[in-house]
């Protein structure tokens, strides 16, 4: 290295860091691509399946950066068409969305450091499409016992590319859908990709018990107003599972 | 009545369960029952969303192979079991929904 004079150094450094922070950033934003296959056809889905069930196009559009959740806003889509009441819909999405309280847990010690403007920003990106990439990284790092001064960088890169394709790819689902005859009988993707979703996820007698327990009642309970039967049987099949992991374990 | 409202109030409830832990500074764990109770969450939502759909008509029970959405749910749940592929399973139910309406009406 040639001579320099400490302030060219220290801009150096400054330089050094941006350009560190930008490798973050895209390296989040390229290992976020895979991923956004999937996403991308759900997006579309989600915003003809709003559309077809009553909401309109700005209210569908706004559902998919207030709530940014795609299975959370497949169910309110459908208990809207369904005619729930509000605080069903409220509710249900908060009882969905639980789980990313677990995720929450998860990235937190990593992120224990950052201002609470960063905290914030991070944690409307942390869906399940984001954390799955981010987590992955953490992985790697701790295998290699690092931990890179900018990742943080790398979680917003991830998170922001899947917030701006679910944004893209809802607006030409709504696009399309408005287009759609209703004897396509398109509302049926809803159900379809709920089993999509929960049968190759039933990997244990504790999960198969919840899904045939609150199935059951659900059905049972089908004549209640508002659709509160569905929370009661949720809470029935989670109750149930629980109960049976229990019973395994003693 | 605007849902939007309504809908910005479940976004916050989100953004305050995704902040949660975030913003506790890392020094709290779920607690395991919790963590069990969670994972099930799914699995049990899911199936009381779609059993209703598929085995209800006009709200009653029909078991029957009139119940066109009730044959090609079953269609489906077989694809996903097999291929454990969203878009697959997706497509082969609407396949046999359009096909089953084509024949029997």
């Amino acid at each position: 290295m040639s001579l320099t004079s400490p302030r060219s150094e220290s801009s150096r450094a400054a330089d050094s860091t941006g350009a560190t922070r930008r490798r973050e950033f895209l390296f989040g934003c390229r290992d976020e691509l895979p991923i956004l296959l999937g996403c991308l056809p759900f997006g579309m889905i989600y915003g003809l399946l709003a559309r077809s069930a009553g909401l309109p196009a700005g209210v569908s559009q706004a559902m998919s950066s207030v709530i940014f959740a795609g299975s959370a806003q497949f169910i309110a889509a459908q208990l809207i068409r369904d005619g729930a009441t509000a605080a069903v819909v409220v509710l249900t999405v908060l009882v969905v969305n639980l789980r990313h309280a677990l995720y929450s847990a998860s990235v937190a010690p990593s992120l224990r450091r950052l201002s609470w403007a960063w905290k914030a920003v991070l944690a409307y990106l942390l869906t399940d499409e984001a954390y799955a990439v981010v987590i992955s990284r953490y992985g790697r790092d701790d295998a290699r016992g690092e931990t890179p001064l900018h990742r943080h960088w790398y979680f917003l890169g991830a998170g922001i590319t899947l917030w701006a394709s679910w944004q893209v790819s809802t607006a030409i689902g709504i696009f399309v859908g408005m287009r759609v005859p209703e004897r396509w009988s398109l509302d049926f993707t809803l159900p379809l990709t709920f089993i999509a979703l929960v049968f190759p996820a039933v990997k244990d007698r504790a999960a198969a018990a919840a899904a045939i327990g609150a199935g059951v009642v659900a059905v049972g309970l089908a004549g209640f107003p508002f659709k509160l039967g569905l929370l009661a049987a949720a809470a029935v099949g989670i109750v149930a599972g629980l109960a049976l992991e229990k019973e395994k374990r003693t | 009545m605007s849902w939007l409202p309504w809908l910005v109030l479940a976004g916050l409830l989100t953004f305050a369960t995704r902040l949660s832990f975030i913003a506790l500074l890392g020094r709290v764990e779920a607690p395991p029952l919790l963590r069990r109770a969670l994972r099930l969450v799914p699995p049990a939502v899911l199936s009381a969303i779609v059993v209703p759909e598929l085995l209800l008509r006009g709200g009653r029970i029909d078991p029957t192979l009139g119940n066109h959405r009730l044959l090609a749910g079953l269609v489906a749940v077989g694809v996903a079991l097999w291929t454990r592929n969203v878009l697959a399973t997706i497509a082969a139910g609407m396949v046999a929904l359009w096909l089953l309406q084509a024949v029997f009406t």
